[in-house]
């Protein structure tokens, strides 16, 4: 490496050939790197892990020790003395109860139904499909990520309306309410889903599908016992996306479902309309645990690896 | 697999079943982009053109079009850099802690918006004092593109391995210049794929975006949202739209031919 200068130099073009002190100053650092294996790790991993435990964690511990602020019932002021009020509040009030358990329902049913649509399609995006198509098949189910999203709900509420395109083709909507906020919010996160599957599928040994067709198993059975628990990291990969954005909407719900509360409006309300920023916070933690135990459950089937 | 001619079938219905779902909400904004109706009448009342002069003329989109565009190509700078050191840190090293680091990288697009903005809002405000500005907002969303990146390089390097590096260095490149002269250009497809959709998640944020956006930058979901159901600024709303949805298939496309391994389309 650093000891073959001369080599360097005589390969070199001549045009372009380093002066010698160049070169040498060069090789020095390269060397320098080269000898030193943790540094140069240190040095590989220190920005991006400096920004996200900085950046981020600390702004998440930030958050959390603020859940333990709070709010001056007087002058609605955030007073920085510490209790587990808020803490005891989320954790026990029957009203925040209920909008979790609801919250987490709608994020499992989104991704079962995500899962459902998307396991077919990536079937025969990797599978049936040519490979010429199968580069065209991507690109449409990528494209739609980059319509604006409040657009595709608000589109939704279009399609849904009562007198809308819905209607007019399958004669009725099931106007706007639960089963249209599911019906949207799987269609947003749709190719979050389908894209994860599709590389699992992708990354199956096609002799393995012939060994289980030689063995006399037919296309079901080996859909159920060999394709199945082979893309179920991929499955799960592709869940992790469908459940966190699920489980963090506002936006959408408010434009389809305004009825329905879920934990991201709830906290918005506490933030914005209340004005109880510890109070957010402290409610933040729901999400934030539930992520990190899903995460946790997902990492367990090697998801983490195909997101 | 040896699939029977019904099973085909059937898997090319579904995948058309669910393509439709994809475009016909699609289909919607681009029709009602034409639509003389601002209810948005269907079928619709008539065509017109109104709307897309309109937008060409508002200076609010443009304002906000601009800003979105710095805060992604600034998001999209950093989460590059970051992205690219996390992924060659835990690719080509062995390490304790290892997936932890991944862990990291993936928490902040796995934790709900409303979390990071607030989190991020609350350390601008209680902690470093700090004006909310596009900074702030290229802060925030460089935090969730990095893994974007991170994945794209990534998989880059899994599937390169390291042998093209080994031979330079036996062919006596210094450490640099295998970085600059093989490394680099393996990675080439890989960064710009990342950079694309790391710039089209940026573009399209809106909830950690409303929390770290000061009152006179808007970005231009936040001036979508704005007037998604205001009747004289809706039309404009989907001519945007519309635009955008036209215009994404041509990063959609390039990301897709520059990674070309099969898994490639990471997000």
């Amino acid at each position: 490496m650093a000891g073959d200068q001369g080599l360097t130099l005589t390969t070199a073009p001549a045009g372009t050939a380093p002066t010698g002190d160049d070169l040498g100053r060069r090789g020095a650092l390269s060397a320098f790197f080269a000898y030193k294996r943790r540094t140069r790790l240190a040095l590989l991993l220190g920005p991006p892990v400096f920004w996200l435990v900085i950046a981020y964690l600390g702004a998440i511990a930030a958050l959390l020790l603020s859940s333990l602020w709070s709010i001056d019932g007087f002058t609605e002021k955030v007073v920085h003395s510490y209790g587990t009020g808020n803490l005891h509040t989320v954790f026990t009030d029957a009203t925040f109860r209920a909008v979790t358990v609801r919250t987490l329902g709608i994020a499992l049913l989104v991704t079962v139904v995500d899962a459902v649509i998307a396991f077919p399609m990536a079937f025969y995006m990797s599978v049936v499909a040519s490979p010429r198509l199968r580069r065209i098949l991507v690109v449409l189910v990528l494209t739609p990520l980059w319509a604006s999203y409040l657009v595709k709900a608000y589109a939704w509420r279009v399609l849904l309306a009562p007198d809308g395109p819905v209607a007019s083709v399958f004669g009725g909507t099931p106007g706007y309410g639960r089963t249209a906020l599911v019906l949207t919010l799987a269609y947003l996160w749709l190719p979050y889903m389908v894209i994860p599957i599709y590389a699992g599928f992708e990354k199956l040994p096609r002799s393995l599908f012939e060994a289980s067709s030689d063995l006399g198993a037919p296309p079901g059975r080996t859909v159920r016992s060999v394709v199945l628990p082979l893309v179920f990291p991929a499955i799960a990969a592709g869940s992790i996306f469908t459940f966190s954005l699920t489980l963090g909407d506002y936006i959408a719900v408010n434009i389809i479902d305004s009825k329905t509360q879920m934990l991201g409006n709830v906290i918005y309300g506490q933030l914005i309309t209340a004005n109880n920023q510890p109070l957010a916070a402290a409610l933040s933690i729901i999400p934030l645990l539930a992520i990190v135990l899903y995460l946790a459950a997902m990492s367990r089937t090697g998801a983490l690896d195909n997101v | 697999m040896y699939l029977t001619a019904r099973t085909r079938l059937v898997l090319r219905l579904l995948t058309l079943l669910g393509l439709a779902f994809l475009y016909a909400p699609l289909a919607i904004v681009v029709l009602n982009a034409f639509n003389t109706s601002r209810t948005y009448a269907f079928p619709p009342t008539g065509y017109t053109l109104h709307w897309w002069s309109a937008a060409r003329h508002s200076s609010a989109v443009l304002e906000t079009l601009k800003n979105s565009i710095w805060a992604g190509v600034g998001a999209t700078v950093v989460a590059l850099v970051l992205g690219t050191m996390a992924a060659f840190g835990v690719q080509r090293y062995t390490f304790f802690g290892r997936r932890s680091v991944s862990f990291l990288v993936v928490l902040p697009i796995a934790l709900p918006g409303i979390v990071t903005g607030l989190a991020l809002r609350n350390v601008f405000d209680e902690v470093l004092g700090l004006p909310l500005s596009i900074w702030t907002i290229i802060i925030g969303h460089a935090t969730f593109c990095i893994v974007i990146v991170f994945n794209n390089v990534q998989a880059r390097l899994r599937r390169t391995g390291s042998s093209l590096e080994q031979a330079s260095a036996d062919l006596g490149g210094t450490g640099l210049q295998t970085f600059w002269f093989v490394t680099l250009p393996n990675l080439r497809g890989a960064l710009v794929a990342g950079a694309l959709l790391a710039f089209g998640l940026s573009f399209d944020e809106i909830v950690v975006t409303s929390f770290t956006a000061p009152a006179d930058r808007h970005t231009l979901p936040q001036w979508i949202f704005d007037n998604l159901s205001r009747p004289n600024q809706a039309p404009i709303v989907n001519v945007v739209a519309a635009v955008l949805i036209v215009v994404a298939v041509v990063p959609v496309w390039l990301a897709q031919r520059l990674t070309d391994d099969a898994a490639g389309s990471r997000f």
